[in-house]
This record gives C-alpha cells, structure tokens and sequence, in this order.
C-alpha cells in the first residue's frame, strides 16, 4: 500500500518536475529518472555505506543533487564521483578532496558498472523520497479502523444469541411450570425422589474398592514425585529475560542468517561461542534502525521497542550512531546462559557441527521461530545416547573414517554405522 | 559377690573426724557448678520471647527453605568479548614458542594457551638448545598466577605509580651519577643480547656504572677455568650423544650441574642399539640422579674426588701426582682412565668440584682424549656470575663506596652466605631499587621495589649458546602493574623506544643477517650463521693458571679433616626462586621420594656412629631426629634421611629451602643452607651432632628395595643381552594347565574372553627403563595437563598423595639387583642361615652403594582390569581404545577398586582441594585456578580418580584428523608425559597402525609388562633394563 502511495506521489513530483524542466532548461530533460527502479537500484548498490536522512559511512543522500548544486556541482561531476570517485579527487577538485577528508579518507567505491540513466533514477529517488513519510500513520489508521469496525459485528452476533438464549431458558421455565399447575388440579402426584444411600458413602464402606484406590493413588503419586525429582537440574525451556531482547526469529528466520555467521566458532572449536559485539556491527553498523513495520510488530505483538535495543548494542560496543564513529567505552553485555552442561561432561560442537554435519536446530529447536531463545533439548544423558544411537556416523569423504568404516562394517555386517557402533557410548568419550 | 575392700578415695581418709571426707560423702560436687555460667545470662535467657515451638517453626522453616532453594540452578553469566581477538577462538589452545631465562633454568618452550591464559609448559621441538623443559620449567607456569607476586612498583612499602617510579629514581640516579659514587647493577646472568647492550648505554650515560652478574648457586670456577683456557667468558658445551664412555667426578649432570639440559642427549646412548650402548662411570659423594643413572659408581668423599681427578690426569695426559687413595678407588680410577684411553674421541670427562685447577683439569683431559663430545667453540652461555665480583660489591658495599644499587632478578640477602654483611651494605646505599617479583628478603630491604613481569608476560632474547639464540614474548598481556627491568632502563635512558622495538633493532644490527624476525619469533630459537656473539664486558681478571700444575694443585689442595658437607640443588626446587609453588613442593625427590623439605643426608654407617635415626612410624610416615651441623660458626639444625650410596664421612644437604619471605606459611618449608655456601664452594667442612627431637617427613615411599623381585624391574646386563637369547633375560612368566607350564599371555590361561580391539586406535604406552633418568618433568607436566590437586604435606605423610604418575625408585640390597633375585631365590626354609624369616629382613635394608633403578608408574590401563570388575556402580570401565575410564560423576567412592589395583596407582579424592581453605594451594585461589585445564574435569571430594592415559588429548587429535578428513600419522598421538619426556623413554602411540614406533616396541625382546603373572594385559610396557657393567 505504502508503496503505491509513494509511487503515486513521486509520479506527481515527477509531473511538477517534468513541467518545471519544460519551463525552465532542456538540459534537464535528460535527468528525470524512475523513483521506482531507483531504489532497487539504491538498496543494491548504495544501502551499505549510505541512508536516505542519516549520515553512515558516506552521506545522507536525500535530495543530494540539491545539495551538490548550492556547491556548483551538475550531474555530469556527480556521474563522474559515482563511477571512479578517486579520479575525481586526484583531478584537485576542491569539493571532492573536502568530502574524503571529511569522511576519514576512505574513498568510495567505483561503480563503473552504472550508466547515467541508473543514476539518474538513484538520484530521482534520493529526490523523491522524504516527503513520502507523512501518508504512512494516516494509513495504520485507516487499517486500525477497519479491524475495528469487524470486531463490533461480532460482538452484536453474541448479544444477540444471548438475548435468544434467555429467551429460551424462560419459555422453558414458563412451560414446565403451566404443566405442574396442569398436573395439581388435574389431581396427578408427583412422585417425590426416595432417599437412597449416597453413592460416596458406600463408596467408603466398600474396603475393596477403598485398597484399590489407595493404591491408585499411591502409585500415581509416586509416579509424579519420580518424575519431579527426575526433572530436578533439567532446565528444559528454561527462557531467561537477556540484557538485549535479540531475536533469533528476526536474524536466523526472516533475514535468514547462518548460525554459523555469529556462532562462528562452532566449526573449529568445543564452544559454538556467544559472538563478540564486533561480529554485531558488522550489520548493525549500517543498519541502525528495524523497518517500521518490524518495529510496530514488536510493540503490538512482543512488547519490545527494537530499535531501542539496537541503541543497547551501540551503548554497550561504544558506538555513536550521530558521529559514526567508537567512543571507546564499551560494557560487555553479561548474557544468560542458556544451555548449561555440567562439568564432568565434554561437549564439542565441531565434532558435531562440522564432522557430523548436524543441524543445529536438531538440539536447538526451531530457532529460527524463537522470538526469545529457549532451551528446546532436555539436555540429560538419556538424550544424548539415544541420539547417539540412531544416528548414523557422516562417513562418506572422510579420510579419517575410510579405514575404521570399511572393517567395522565388515564386522557388524551393516552398511551404515550409528554413533554408538563407533564407540560412541563409553564413558570416557564424554566424561573425563 | 561382696568384697571387703575398701577403695580409698584420698589421703584425707585416714584422717578421722575429717569435715572434708564428710563434705564429700554428702555432696558429688565440692564446689557449685557454673551453670549460670554455662547457660549465659539467666535474665535475658527469661527476657526472650522465643519459645521451643517457635524455635522448632524457624529451623523447620529454613530447612525446607533452603532444600526448595537447592532444586534452582543457579543463573549463569555468559560474556563474549567486545572485540575479539582474530588469534583466539574460545575452546581452541594456541602455543607460543617462548623461552624462559630465570638466572637458573634456561630452556626454550612452547606455551599453551587457553582463551588468553597460559596453562602449561611444553618442550619446543625446533629448539636445537635446551629444548626440553625440567619438572621446574614444567611448573614455572603457575608462578605467573601467584597471588604474593608484588603487583606495581612501591616505595618503602607504599605503592607509587610507574611515573613517579621513574621520575623519583631518574633524579637520584643522576644525582648519584654527577657525585661520583658508584651505580652497581647486580643482576642474575641474563645472557641477553640486547639487555647486554641496553647496560653499555646506561654505563655510558651514568659513567660509574658496574654491573655485577650473580648466580645463587656459582658455576664461577667453570667460567674462570674456560676463560683463562679460551678466552671467552662461558662454559664448555657437551653433547653426551656422540659419548660412548663417560666419567663423571662429582658432576650431577643430569641435574642442574653447569645449567643442565644435557639428559636428552645422554639418554640417546643409554638404548642398546645394535648391541651397543655408553659406559657412565660416576665419582661422587651424594647419590645424585646422575650417580643413580649410571652403570658404576663410586662412592668417595670431595676430597678425594679431586685426588681421582689429578690421579685421571696423570694417567691420561701424563704427569705424576703424589697422594693415596684406598684401593677400591685407586682401582676405579685406573679402570676408568683405561676405558677412557680405549674410548678415545669417544670419551668425554666431567667434573663438577667448585675449583679452577680441577676445572682446568678436565678441560685438558677432554682436549687430550681429543673429545667429539667436548665443545669449546661453541660455549654455554647461561652462567656468567662471578664470584670475585659479587665479594668484591659486598666489601665495597660494607665501606659504603656505592650510590645506587639495583639489583634484577636476583635474592642475594637469602643466597648470599653473608647476607647479613650485604644487608648492612645496602642500609648504606643512597638508592637502592630490587627489580623482583616478590617481596622476598632483598627487596623487602630495598627503598624501591621496581614490580617485575613474569617470563610470560615480558619480552626478551637470550644467548643459550654461542650463536644459538632464543625470544622470549609475552603469552598473556600483563597481570599486574609490572614493568621489566629492561623497559626502566629504557626510560632511564630516556629512549622512547619499547623494549621489543630495541631487541628487535639489536637483532637486525648483529644477529639476524638475513632471517626474518617474524621467523625467529615463530620459531622461539634462531641459530646464527654470523660468528657475532655481542662481547661482554666482563672485569674479572683472567686467571692464570699453568697447565700443567693444575694436577698437582688439585692433588695437593685435596686435603680433608673430617666430615665434608656436599650442598647441592634439588631436581625439584633448584636455587629456590620457585619455592612458592605447591606443585614443586609437592614433588618427590627423585632420590629421597621426599617432598615438602631438605634434610642432611648421611651415609648409614656414619648415621649408627653418630646416633641419627630414621623410622617408620606406625601411621605410615617415616620420622628423624635432627642433627646439628656447624661450618665456620654457623650452626644449623636439620632433620636426616640416611642415603644409601652416600659416601662415609660425608654430607649432603640441598640449597633453595628456608625461604621466608614472600612466600605462602605452607611453603616455608625446610632450612635455608646458603649461609653455609662459604666462598661460593659446594664443599664445607663441618661437625655434625645428633640432637633429641623428632622429624616427621612427608616421604611418598618407603619401601627402597625391591626384596628381590626381579619381575618388577627386569634387568639384565649388555653382555647378557647381547649373548644370550630373549627367553633367558626377559622369559615371559609360565602358569600350569593341566600340569603343562603355559605361558600367562596365552589365551587359554586367561579367565576372560578377549574383546576385539583390532579396529580402531589402539593405545600403548613403552616406558624404556634405559632411557628414563627419572628427572620427573613428566610428573609435574601430569599435574598441569590434569589438574591434579595439591595436598599438602600432612597429607602425603598420609599417603594420600595425588600424583597420577609416581616415579618409584628402588635400591639394590646387595651389590646388584641380579645378586638380590639370586639371594631370594636361595632361601630355604624359614629359620637358619639361609631362611627366609632373616634373609627378607635383610633385604629391606638397601646396600652402603646400592644399584638404583627407576621406574615411572601410572595406571597401566589394563585389558584385564581388576579395578572394573569390583566397582559396584559401573564408574570404571574399558574403552575399546584401550583406555580405562572412569566416569567421576558416576563414583561413589567405595574405594574397592583402588583394594583391587595390583598397580596401586588410583587415588582417592579425600577432600573438596578446590574449595577447602584448608588447603590452600593454588586451586583455592581465583588466580591460580587460571592455570586449570578446562579441558579436564577438577574432580570433587569422594571420588576415585586416576591416569586417563590423556583421553583428552587423543581424542582432541582424532577430531582434529576427523575435521581435516585425513589419517593420523604416528606422532601425533601423545600423552602429557610422552610429550614432556625429552630423554625419549615414553613412547605413546596407536598399536594398531602397524608401522607405528609403539607397535613395534610391543614387539622389542626388551618389551616386558608389570606383573605379567597376574594376567591383567596392561596397556603400559615397559623395556628391561640394561646396564652397562
């Protein structure tokens, strides 16, 4: 919706453009471009160092022409920059070496890829862009309205069976009492209910049925205190509140991030590894805000302000989003830990992770779903050789297994070996 | 029954009419007892309003409040780093080739390093010098983490900071330096390059600048006799691997005789290699581990040892030498100059007295034999103090002529025999700095204490050996407020350089060439091509002795009256710079077995003739009483262990203990014998008295002899070895079936069904007896890889001892272990002549010069284990791997298993050691428990545990082979002790790969297991023993 909106309004702008150009210069008729194919154009190419209204990495590009014209540059210096940005600067250009001074002294990257025309529809769409914001509350409201509009209906359809149902339950009473005044002259008796024993009381005076039930009920106690004690240590969905709300179902679901993007050190190492914050700017450095319909079903549906929480981050690296740049004084963020093993047990992740070639949502769960993590595995023993059990060893290109796997196979008279079969249940794999 | 007697209570009985007697008939009690007292104060007691109910409700309320609290886990932080590190992956060790140079132990090593932390010493293979680290470089790791290191630099016991340090000395100095007096730099030998150069600019710029090199424990004789021989300020390097005959006159070379580091190479000949092996033929006073190593030895006293020098000379080189010698040493001396004679190139002489004509001697006896193993050219590097300095600074000290001192690396006020005369020097000086890690006695009395690095946190280069040079990098960034002597001298300089930057400038000036730094760096260890060592500017005068006098110097110095005192260094504690480390106090003597103390050791005969005792007590400890030593009026009192071995009418007693400062109360342990070092000589004159008073020491065994039980530690001797077939020295014991003598390895003898280990990895262990010189680095590398606990000495008296590895020594009870077996085998009957009852008593008392064996032990990791068919819950059980487990959490501690060990090698956890204040060792400390392997479980109280034969480290290499898709090659596979044993007698591998070094070691004729007879198939063998005699 919002989309066609700004469509809507960029083609009016472009319309006011198209009559200004026309009254004013031809030179500008070659400059109109396609808002439209221009942030494709935008997000694939200028995204990662610059934003519409903020500075990142480079500068804020809204209506960046305007800007470079009050300097006295035209479109033709800022087709040049674009393509090879530092030939501009070593041409002297006083304008170009202010910018690389200003921005640390990292030159831009060339796109020599791009034609004027793509840029033309960057530029049309650095243009365009601001003014769009302001249609979008006035929409959510319109949206708010008609989800409430659906919401009074229903709630007429009940009242009004409840009015009918009362209506009902009179007509009963009405009924059966006109019948008994029928039934009273008519000289009709009602039989009145002989009093029989209770049903608890002979219950209780049966002994037979009394052990039976003590026993019932001991066992199934007993049963139940087994199973408390049993779960004692087993933290299984244990879902602690972190110092960040992070929400795997945002990275590893909707934008689809390896695990091993951020738990990088679980190929080649015993611990899948917390990611240091540095791992976190890699994205978030450029990405400082959630798009708002992200942030709105954050504070509708999980009560979380997300880009306050990217603000967390930053405080805690030492980022300043305003400057661009570290301040150098960092908290580290003291996460919970979720998944706890005890001590007397080894756990490697590569072995499972890059020898094994399991999934990490095999022990994890659906992380991708989780909008906070939780412990999905019950983690005890049990778990652990059952799985070892059933699971088949990755055998296949692996130098190391060829020898063991040809032998082992012959002498289990199987193809395929289960983790167990390797030796992957005695004690010492695990415990020492 | 009745009785008419009557029990008379007390006197007062007797006396009639008594009002006490009737007193007491009356009353129990003859004065009130103090209830009140005991009760507290009766009206508050009324006053509270707490009755019995509620009493009852609180303690009721606040049992189950805390039984319901126990069922939360606790909550676990975990936080990652703001910026990682690209080097360090949590999980993954990285090494670092480093090298530490501590005034004592010079060796190159590899560090491991966990998450940032270093946690344990390892031998750096490329290194060609000093490579391989002892029991103390193995340890040293934990005194990085030792929480009574002085933590930023002080000033009269205030702490200042790093720029005031600065400021304040820059201004004394130069105020020193423009009166005149003199700046003396006593430091330890740093053998470094750059700090060489580093001293010669501060001479320049201070001009009175005398730098004064000091070792504790003095090799000044050596030097002195090499300098006046070569010229050059070093010792003779020796390479006993191209030695087929070697003397030894007092020189414990396998200790720390000259530097040490010379057991690696000497153990490559002790191996019969095509039927041939080297001869060590050792003249010494104390057993030492070399004397203990070699094929014959000769027990005779300092004196006498310089007799049997001169007397050598003269039979090799020429010459006559007056004096006698008894006969059986005369005789040994003229055996050993004709092996050496015959030897040739070949040979190679090493003496050990502290005295340049016997130094001078033995440099010309190598020249003469023309020695391959004797190396002038390329001299060690690692000792250069100087005696006639170091007396020189104390006088100078004493007259009050110097200004500043500044002593690095250095405890002159504890190794000094006269401390108290350099104490009196130092209240004198107008500046006095101690560059040290610890408030101990010198720097505690110094105005500054400038607070020090350890080797693992600081930069450095050393010159081992002539052209063989090592880097020292830091592995972990500084602990504390600490800064290195160098980087001071740096800043006195007024050089903003960084000490790195310096050393690197030095190197690409004079060392490097055309090598790369990064490569040196990696590497640990360069070796120059450029003849270019930087010259030192020593002052000592050369000493002149001619040659051909020094024989009869020595023979006619060689004068004795009386008792000879023989101060030596422990494998364990060195010169003492270590003694606040548990692991190395808690380390047996290789000798003595005894832990946490010096002691004077007397030979047996002189013990009887003076009234020493030692004793085995009834709670398993063995107990002295003391003696009483004195030499030149100063008297010490110490505890004795009789030595077998030790030669009569002479004493030994070990340096480095009796610390008392800057240590923790547990460690002061033992009697500090520096004050006996009169003029730097290991020999002394002394009276030794009994004195009443009992001694109890914490001795791991006290079983010395082997009764004759030649299975236990086969033996046999080069000629028998290489003539006699395998089933007569090294027979595989036989059991009957069916009156038929089978051998115990044959399956049908067995009460088990064998289980398929062919597929797969298959471990072994071969312990080669010939090459183990029993030095015990690989004890403390066990202790750092597995995180065993430190008990303390009450404890070890206990024999609760925790050492995974033990390495037990035995003494022959005759001459020979052979004439031992043939002794036993000869009893009959129980009483007699020949009777067993006497004949075993006789055979626990081990010889006057006993043949000494080694043996490490750990568990064997039985096929057959006894241990697992005995535990009730299933804790231990075997890996098809060949590895015993044992599941921790899974033990209960019946101790069943360790009843059944045959091998005595489990060990049961008594206490929590790493939350018990009791023992405080570093587990009990935040900052020592950063030396934990967290790959290793620290077990809890009540649990048996024992050697896993490293299950952590192989199965971290099959992983890693797992991840590369890749076999893994022989080698790879190592133990902590395999890997820590430089001399090569362990050999771990994988049988199963046939072209393994451990497969075909199971196939050597050497190959033998422990307690074959008993059947339980270990997984550990050993290789006999063969002497060459």
């Amino acid at each position: 919706m919002k989309q066609v909106i700004h469509r809507k309004l960029s083609k009016a702008f472009l319309y006011l453009g198209l009559i200004l150009s026309l009254a004013f210069t031809t030179s500008l008729s070659a400059q109109e471009g396609d808002p439209a194919k221009g942030k494709s154009l935008f997000n694939a190419n200028c995204a990662a160092c610059h934003k519409l209204n903020k500075k990142a990495t480079g500068p804020a590009l809204a209506n960046v022409e305007t800007r470079l014209e009050e300097a006295g540059k035209d479109r033709e210096w800022i087709y040049a920059w674009i393509k090879n940005s530092s030939a501009v600067i070593k041409s002297g250009d006083a304008y170009a070496v202010k910018l690389y001074n200003e921005y640390n002294k990292a030159a831009m990257t060339a796109f020599p890829q791009l034609s004027n025309e793509d840029i033309d529809n960057i530029l049309a769409y650095t243009a365009a862009k601001p003014k769009a914001v302001a249609a979008a509350p006035a929409q959510s409201e319109a949206v708010a309205a008609q989800g409430s509009g659906s919401g009074v209906s229903n709630e007429i359809i009940l009242g009004a069976l409840a009015v009918l149902f009362a209506l009902l339950a009179l007509g009963l009473f009405l009924v059966n009492k006109t019948l008994r005044r029928f039934a009273s002259a008519q000289g009709i008796e009602i039989e009145e209910e002989v009093k029989r024993k209770s049903l608890w009381k002979a219950f209780v005076q049966n002994q037979f049925l009394m052990i039976v039930v003590a026993i019932f009920f001991l066992l199934s106690s007993a049963y139940f205190v087994y199973g408390f004690l049993m779960s004692v240590g087993i933290d299984q969905g244990y879902e602690p509140v972190q110092p960040i709300h992070y929400s795997h179902r945002i990275h590893a679901g909707e934008n689809a991030i390896d695990c091993k993007y951020c738990h990088s050190s679980a190929r080649v190492s015993k611990h899948s590894g917390i990611p240091s914050l540095n791992v976190c700017m890699n994205c978030h450095k450029s990405i400082y805000e959630v798009a708002p319909e992200t942030q709105q079903e954050g504070l509708t549906e999980y009560g979380v302000d997300y880009n306050a929480e990217i603000k967390k981050l930053y405080a805690a690296v030492g980022w300043d989003d305003a400057e661009q740049k570290y301040t150098g004084k960092t908290s580290p963020v003291k996460w919970i830990r979720i998944h706890n093993l005890p001590d007397f047990v080894y756990f490697n992740h590569s072995q499972h992770v890059t020898v094994a070639g399991v999934e990490c949502q095999k022990c994890h769960g659906p992380v991708e779903e989780m909008e906070i993590m939780y412990q999905h595995a019950p983690l005890t023993m049990g778990w652990c050789i059952n799985c070892h059990r059933e699971t088949n060893v990755a055998v296949k290109d692996n130098g190391y297994y060829d020898k063991i796997h040809e032998e082992l196979s012959k002498k289990y008279g199987v193809d395929k070996l289960t983790a167990a079969q390797m030796g992957g249940l005695e004690c010492g794999k695990c415990h020492y | 029954m009745s009785s008419n007697k009557k029990y008379w209570k007390s006197v007062e009985e007797l006396n009639e009419n008594s009002s006490i007697v009737e007193t007491l008939k009356q009353n129990e009690f003859v004065e009130e007892i103090p209830t009140d007292e005991f009760l507290g104060n009766k009206e508050t007691l009324e006053a509270t309003s707490t009755t019995r109910r509620d009493f009852l409700k609180y303690v009721g309320f606040t049992t189950a409040a805390a039984s319901l609290a126990a069922c939360e886990g606790p909550v676990k932080k975990s936080i990652p780093y703001v910026v990682q590190p690209t080097e360090i992956i949590p999980g993954v060790a990285n090494y670092y080739a480093t090298t530490i140079a501590n005034g004592f132990d010079f060796a190159s090593v590899l560090v491991k390093t966990r998450e940032g932390r270093p946690i344990k010493i390892e031998n750096n293979n490329l290194a060609t010098t000093n490579g391989s680290a002892n029991a103390r470089v193995n340890a040293s790791v934990l005194g990085l983490y030792d929480n009574l290191r002085v933590k930023a630099p002080s000033k009269g016991g205030e702490e200042l900071s790093w720029y005031d340090f600065n400021l304040e000395t820059t201004k004394a100095l130069t105020k020193i330096a423009s009166s005149g007096k003199a700046i003396v730099l006593l430091t330890q030998t740093y053998a470094s390059p750059s700090t060489s150069k580093l001293i010669a600019e501060f001479s320049e710029k201070y001009g009175n600048v005398q730098h004064v090199q000091y070792d504790a424990v003095s090799e000044s004789t050596a030097l002195d006799a090499f300098q006046a021989k070569y010229g050059e300020r070093g010792l003779a390097n020796y390479d006993f691997s191209k030695a087929m005959t070697i003397v030894s006159i007092g020189a414990d070379f396998l200790g720390d005789w000259q530097g040490g580091g010379f057991d690696a190479a000497y153990a490559k000949n002790r191996v019969p290699d095509h039927g041939k092996m080297s001869r060590h033929i050792q003249f010494e006073s104390n057993m030492s581990l070399t004397g203990a190593n070699a094929d014959k030895r000769v027990p005779l006293t300092p004196s006498e040892q310089k007799l049997a020098l001169a007397k050598l000379y003269s039979l090799i080189v020429g010459g006559s030498v007056s004096g006698t010698l008894p006969a059986p040493i005369e005789a040994a001396v003229k055996q050993a100059a004709k092996e050496l004679k015959k030897a040739g190139s070949k040979a190679v002489v090493v003496t050990g007295i502290q005295d340049v004509n016997a130094q001078t001697v033995v440099l010309e006896i190598n020249e003469a034999l023309n020695s391959k193993a004797f190396d002038p050219k390329t001299p060690i590097k690692t000792r250069q103090g100087s005696d006639k300095a170091v007396t020189a600074l104390v006088a100078d000290l004493k007259a009050g002529k110097v200004g500043a001192l500044i002593t690095s690396g250095v405890n002159p006020v504890y190794t000094l025999p006269n401390a108290a005369d350099f104490l009196e020097g130092l209240k004198k000086v107008e500046l006095s700095i101690a560059f040290s890690m610890k408030a101990d006695e010198t720097s505690s009395n110094a105005q500054y204490i400038a607070a020090v690095p350890h080797y693992l946190e600081a930069w450095g280069d050393v010159e081992l050996k002539k052209g063989h040079y090592a880097l020292t990098q830091p592995t972990i960034r500084p602990l504390f407020d600490t800064k290195q002597f160098q980087d001071v001298l740096l800043n006195w300089l007024g050089n903003q350089t960084s000490y790195l930057d310096y050393i690197k400038q030095t190197w690409g000036a004079s060392i490097l060439g055309e090598s790369s730094f990064n490569k040196a760096l990696h590497d640990g260890v360069f070796v120059g091509t450029l003849a270019n060592s930087v010259e030192e500017s020593t002052d000592t005068e050369q000493v002149e002795t001619p040659s051909g006098n020094a024989a009869r110097a020595l023979a006619s110095s060689a004068k004795s009256n009386g008792s000879e005192l023989v101060l030596y260094t422990k494998v364990g504690m060195g010169d003492g710079q270590q003694a606040n480390n548990p692991w190395l106090q808690e380390f047996p003597d290789p000798i003595t077995r005894t832990s946490w103390d010096n002691y004077l050791t007397a030979s047996k005969a002189d013990a009887e003739a003076l009234g020493l005792i030692n004793e085995n007590v009834a709670n398993g400890g063995l107990n002295s009483n003391y003696a009483k030593i004195t030499a030149n009026g100063v008297s010490l009192t110490l505890p004795v262990i009789i030595q077998p071995g030790q030669a009569k009418g002479t004493f030994g007693l070990a340096l480095g203990y009796g610390k008392t400062l800057g240590l923790k109360e547990e460690m002061q342990t033992g009697v500090n014998a520096y004050p006996l070092y009169k003029n730097f000589n290991s020999v002394q004159a002394v009276t030794v008295e009994a004195v009443s008073g009992t001694h109890e020491f914490a001795c791991i065994q006290l079983q010395n002899t082997l009764m004759g039980r030649g299975d236990i530690i086969k033996e046999t001797t080069l000629e028998v070895f290489n003539t006699k077939d395998k089933d007569y020295w090294n027979p595989i014991p036989k059991v009957s079936l069916n009156h038929e003598e089978t051998p115990v390895t044959s399956p049908e003898v067995d009460l088990w069904d064998e289980f398929d280990r062919s597929i797969g990895h298959h471990f072994n262990l071969s312990i080669d007896l010939n090459a183990c010189t029993g030095c015990g680095a690989c004890v403390i590398a066990c202790h750092a890889e597995n995180n065993v606990p430190v008990v303390g000495k009450s404890e070890i008296r206990r024999s609760r001892d925790m050492h995974w590895l033990r390495i037990d020594r035995y003494y022959s009870s005759e001459e020979t272990f052979a004439e031992d077996d043939a002794k036993k085998d000869g009893f009959s009957g129980l009483t007699g002549d020949n009777g067993s009852l006497g004949g075993f008593g006789q055979m626990e008392d081990p010889a006057d010069n006993p043949q000494v064996a080694f043996q490490p032990v750990m568990c064997q990791h039985c096929n057959h284990a006894p241990c697992e068919t005995v535990c009730p819950v299933a804790a231990t059980s075997h890996g098809r791997q060949g590895q015993n487990h044992m599941a921790y959490n899974r033990c209960v501690g019946t101790r069943y298993c360790a009843n059944n060990c045959p091998y005595k090698v489990r060990r049961f956890n008594w206490f929590l050691y790493a939350g018990n204040d009791e023992f405080d060792y570093h587990m009990n400390d935040d900052l020592g428990r950063m030396v934990l392997n967290p790959d290793v479980v620290v077990r809890s109280r009540g649990v048996m545990e024992k050697c896993s034969m490293c299950i952590q480290k192989t199965q971290k290499t099959i992983l890693d082979a797992k991840r590369d898709g890749r076999e893994i090659k022989d080698g790879e596979f190592q133990t902590a002790c395999s890997a820590a044993c430089s001399s090569g007698a362990m050999t771990f591998g994988d049988i199963n790969d046939e072209e393994s070094k451990v497969a075909k070691l199971t196939k050597d004729d050497r190959m033998y297991h422990l307690l074959e007879h008993v059947g339980t198939k270990p997984n550990v063998m050993y290789q006999t023993k063969v002497r060459n005699t």
